[in-house]
């Protein structure tokens, strides 16, 4: 399928949720689509612009990082991204039954994946607790015994940035989607018509991908030792 | 338009290889593979990113140029993470001049 | 194309236009036009132009003596940063894209408006409120880091309003990368019919290659400020030494972004001057095709040769060399331009309007930036220069001599399309004039004085260099007044300035077969392409019929 050329008169019977500066709904999906997978590139470096700093600071001090990973949860982290892989799942299946215009299904789907999404959030903020009451929040109250205290308490500031800015980015998606349910749920969508949930879906699966990269870069250094 | 409509049964079946991956990279983070680990953690990922990329994204029934730009995406973050390295990884080669 | 439409002298029948359909401020602030965020544009940007300016003012005024008497070392700190900060983030980078390509973008390809007319004035308030903030650390005393943000000084030892400016430009950015997402999704999607890829004006090409630059490069800029902020707000070392961290890869983290966002700043300008080329040779671009590689090239490359920013700062000389290399190899596309556009001019039919001055100012003054970047690019010379007025004069001989030149050109060059008005030819060459000697006076003694050894952001320097300081403040006195001029006349044709008519010079390209101003959606029917690009090869020997 390639990206549709211009018509050479905007077609005189507009369909309806037709923005008027596209010629038909094709031309504006196009669009759409397209511009979500570039605000995702941008995602991506966004992200990636932490990773590249976590990459250098974990070749540099490999011990101290696998030691202070072994204070991360691994079943808490290893349920989350059961959670929100499932949550990948049900949103799959939200766009799926837009596509065939069903919509009661795609608001069901709409509010399992926004539960799922919450569902991460509280097992997050129960990790986050653990690692209050264990002094590894990073600033002068962080404590870590043995001898890479300060390069562990590196990987930490690297632990609550990755992952908090991930948790807000799953903030917002569960805006976003409960945006798109009310509408999905006031009939604003059709099987012709229902872009923005496809949009809302690439936003959500793209913070899962991310996810299953922090996952074992955060999670699984050295889990032999 | 994605006109191409994925079937339900696609969508659990990928579901559940990314079951299977995410426990294969807990399990062979429980073993000693040296280096390799974050070798074998990385491609692990990269396979499940990829799945969700394809059949959730719908990459796979998409215009070519989707795909293009994700591609860039990855690079640019690859030469920022490789070249970067490239200062770091060379530091202990030479000794810098005096002064510099 | 109809020029018999109203005589240009006359002033024009009340006809419905992008300007006149609603008066109200409603209707401009609640604008999704692309044509009138790209005036809100234009204005919110010369007010940073002038305030980037008035720190200019006090740096040359210190500057005029040897001894630091004017302004305390800290203050002179501020001035400097706050220069940069202001013309980088908040004049260079939205110039071009946010006024000339938000008004031509959709215009030059057919289009009624942009793919996304609410974001695009998103992302005008997005850089409102990132200026806002920006203007507000500035009058509570401003940042004194450089505009680099260097750690640890940045995140850790200094004193001044970091985490606001910072959080100024972090907003600001993503006006940036919502603009490129914006240009690059219409011209990917609403293209007239027979509008292919190579028959696009290489203005279109141009913004593309920006955009790749925007959309990649910004976010890692982005998280770069978040970083510095986290750290400075919550004493957390992640740059800092103390707990393991490395500057050094603050700045490769920086200059990941900063490095190309050079490019962000030429690319527009480049494309305005190949439109200029063409419309005042009345000849199309020699090589078109290599042309439009070579944005694609420079928008790419760009990206590889950030650390010719760190050779003295640490950085490993393996690195270095290669980080060397790379920016030799940088350079040939954009020579490729300037043997190309050479080629175009000869046996053309030149026309010596406004708008050519102001293009031929940007060769002569881009290939001198662009080859002192070369000595810059070469290990051993850069070394005893860097950190010296040499670099200063380098990058304001691409940025002012090349870049804002670039602007003034196309500003010029699309005055009478943007508001129906022409404006009077003789001031607008004398302020071209002013504009060329200023700069030269400005800133060729600068290379002088960095060869010679004057560190940059000092206050104060060696008697011996006074001379030249001298000279280079006089200069930078006729080049404000190049600049003032304009503003006055461009403000006085709008009332009135003759009529301009649709195609005042006779330029081929959609922007030109539509009324001047244009109505709202831009063309009564979409038009339908059949030439190339620049097609001149009609006329015999033809001149610009000027009105």
């Amino acid at each position: 399928m390639t990206i549709p050329v211009r018509r050479e008169q905007p077609l005189p019977d507009r369909s309806a949720g037709l923005a008027h500066h596209f010629d038909d709904l094709e031309q504006q999906h196009a669009a759409g689509s397209l511009g979500m997978w570039l605000f995702l590139v941008t995602e991506i470096l966004f992200f990636g612009g932490l990773f590249a700093a976590y990459a250098i600071y974990r070749w540099q001090y490999p011990a101290a990082f696998a030691v202070a990973s072994h204070e991360a949860d691994l079943v808490m982290g290893t349920i989350n991204t059961i959670v929100l892989i499932g949550s990948s799942l049900t949103m799959a299946l939200a766009v799926h039954y837009a596509q065939l215009g069903n919509r009661k299904a795609v608001v069901a789907f709409l509010i399992l994946t926004m539960v799922l999404g919450v569902a991460f959030l509280g097992i997050k903020g129960a990790e986050y607790h653990h690692k209050y009451l264990d002094n590894h929040f990073p600033g002068p109250d962080f404590v870590f015994p043995g001898p890479y205290a300060q390069q562990a308490e590196l990987f930490f500031i690297f632990y609550f940035i990755m992952t908090g800015l991930h948790a807000l980015h799953m903030v917002i998606g569960i805006g976003l989607l409960s945006t798109v349910a009310v509408l999905a749920w006031r009939g604003c969508y059709s099987s012709e018509h229902f872009a923005p949930v496809e949009l809302a879906g690439l936003y959500w699966h793209f913070v899962d991908v991310v996810w299953i990269f922090l996952f074992p870069l955060l999670y699984l250094i050295d889990r032999h030792k | 338009m994605s006109e191409h409509i994925v079937q339900k049964k696609t969508y659990f079946a990928i579901f559940l290889t990314l079951m299977v991956l995410t426990v294969t990279t807990v399990w062979v983070a429980t073993i000693d593979l040296g280096p390799f680990n974050i070798v074998a953690a990385l491609v692990i990922a990269a396979c499940k990113a990829t799945l969700v990329l394809l059949i959730f994204m719908h990459v796979r029934y998409s215009p070519r140029i989707i795909a293009l730009c994700i591609f860039a995406g990855i690079l640019w973050l690859a030469l920022l993470i490789g070249l970067t390295l490239t200062d770091y990884l060379s530091r202990s080669w030479i000794a810098s001049p005096p002064g510099l | 194309m109809d020029n018999t439409m109203e005589s240009e002298s006359k002033i024009p029948e009340k006809r419905v236009d992008y300007l006149n359909v609603d008066h109200s401020l409603k209707s401009w602030l609640l604008t999704t036009d692309h044509k009138r965020i790209a005036l809100l544009y234009l204005i919110s940007i010369t007010l940073f132009f002038f305030i980037g300016g008035i720190f200019a003012v006090m740096i040359r005024l210190e500057l005029l003596t040897p001894s630091g008497n004017l302004v305390q070392a800290e203050t002179y700190n501020r001035l400097f940063t706050m220069h940069g900060m202001m013309m980088i983030f908040f004049f260079l980078i939205p110039s071009i894209p946010a006024v000339l390509g938000n008004f031509l973008v959709p215009v030059m390809i057919g289009a009624r408006d942009l793919a996304f007319p609410r974001l695009n004035l998103l992302s005008w308030y997005i850089f409102i409120i990132g200026g806002a903030l920006a203007i507000s650390a500035a009058v509570s005393g401003g940042v004194d880091t450089g505009w680099t943000f260097y750690t640890p000084y940045s995140s850790t030892y200094s004193n001044s309003h970091v985490i606001v400016m910072g959080l100024g430009i972090f907003i600001a950015g993503f006006s940036s990368i919502l603009t490129g997402l914006n240009f690059m999704v219409t011209i990917h999607t609403m293209r007239a019919p027979g509008l292919t890829w190579f028959r696009l004006p290489l203005f279109i090409w141009a913004h593309y290659a920006t955009s790749i630059i925007q959309i990649l490069g910004t976010p890692v800029l982005a998280i770069t400020i978040a970083l510095v902020a986290l750290e400075r707000a919550f004493h957390v070392g992640i740059f800092d030494p103390a707990l393991g961290g490395d500057p050094l890869l603050f700045q490769h983290l920086f200059w990941f972004y900063s490095h190309p966002a050079v490019y962000i700043m030429i690319l527009p300008s480049l494309g305005v001057v190949s439109e200029l080329i063409a419309c005042f040779t009345r000849k199309r671009i020699f090589g078109y095709k290599v042309v439009a590689y070579s944005s694609i090239a420079i928008a790419v490359l760009g990206f590889l040769v950030w650390g010719h920013h760190m050779f003295v700062s640490g950085m490993s000389t393996y690195a270095s060399l290669v980080f060397s290399i790379l920016s030799f190899l940088v350079a040939v596309p954009s020579a490729i331009k300037v043997f190309n556009w050479t080629a175009t001019l000869y046996k053309g039919s030149i026309v010596y309007d406004t708008p050519i001055l102001y293009a031929f100012g940007f060769i002569g003054l881009f290939t001198m930036g662009g080859l002192t970047g070369l000595f810059l690019a070469t290990l051993a010379i850069d070394v005893h220069v860097t950190d010296t007025y040499f670099v200063v004069a380098h990058f304001h001989y691409i940025m002012v001599g090349g870049a804002l030149m670039g602007y003034l050109g196309g500003i010029h060059y699309w005055w009478p399309k943007i508001t129906g008005r022409l404006y009077p030819e003789g001031w607008s060459k004398l302020a071209a004039l002013l504009v060329f000697v200023g700069f030269n006076l400005t800133f060729f003694p600068q290379f002088i004085l960095g060869y010679m050894g004057m560190p940059r952001r000092y206050y104060h320097y060696p008697p011996e260099f006074q001379a030249l300081n001298v000279l280079s403040s006089a200069g930078a006195s006729v080049l404000g007044v190049g600049y003032l001029i304009p503003v006055i006349y461009l403000l006085w044709s709008i009332k009135y300035g003759p009529a301009a008519g649709p195609n005042p010079f006779n330029a081929k390209g959609l922007e030109w077969q539509t009324q001047s101003p244009p109505i709202t959606q831009n063309f009564e029917t979409t038009p339908v392409v059949t030439e190339e690009a620049y097609d001149y090869s009609g006329e015999e020997g033809a001149t610009v019929a000027r009105s």
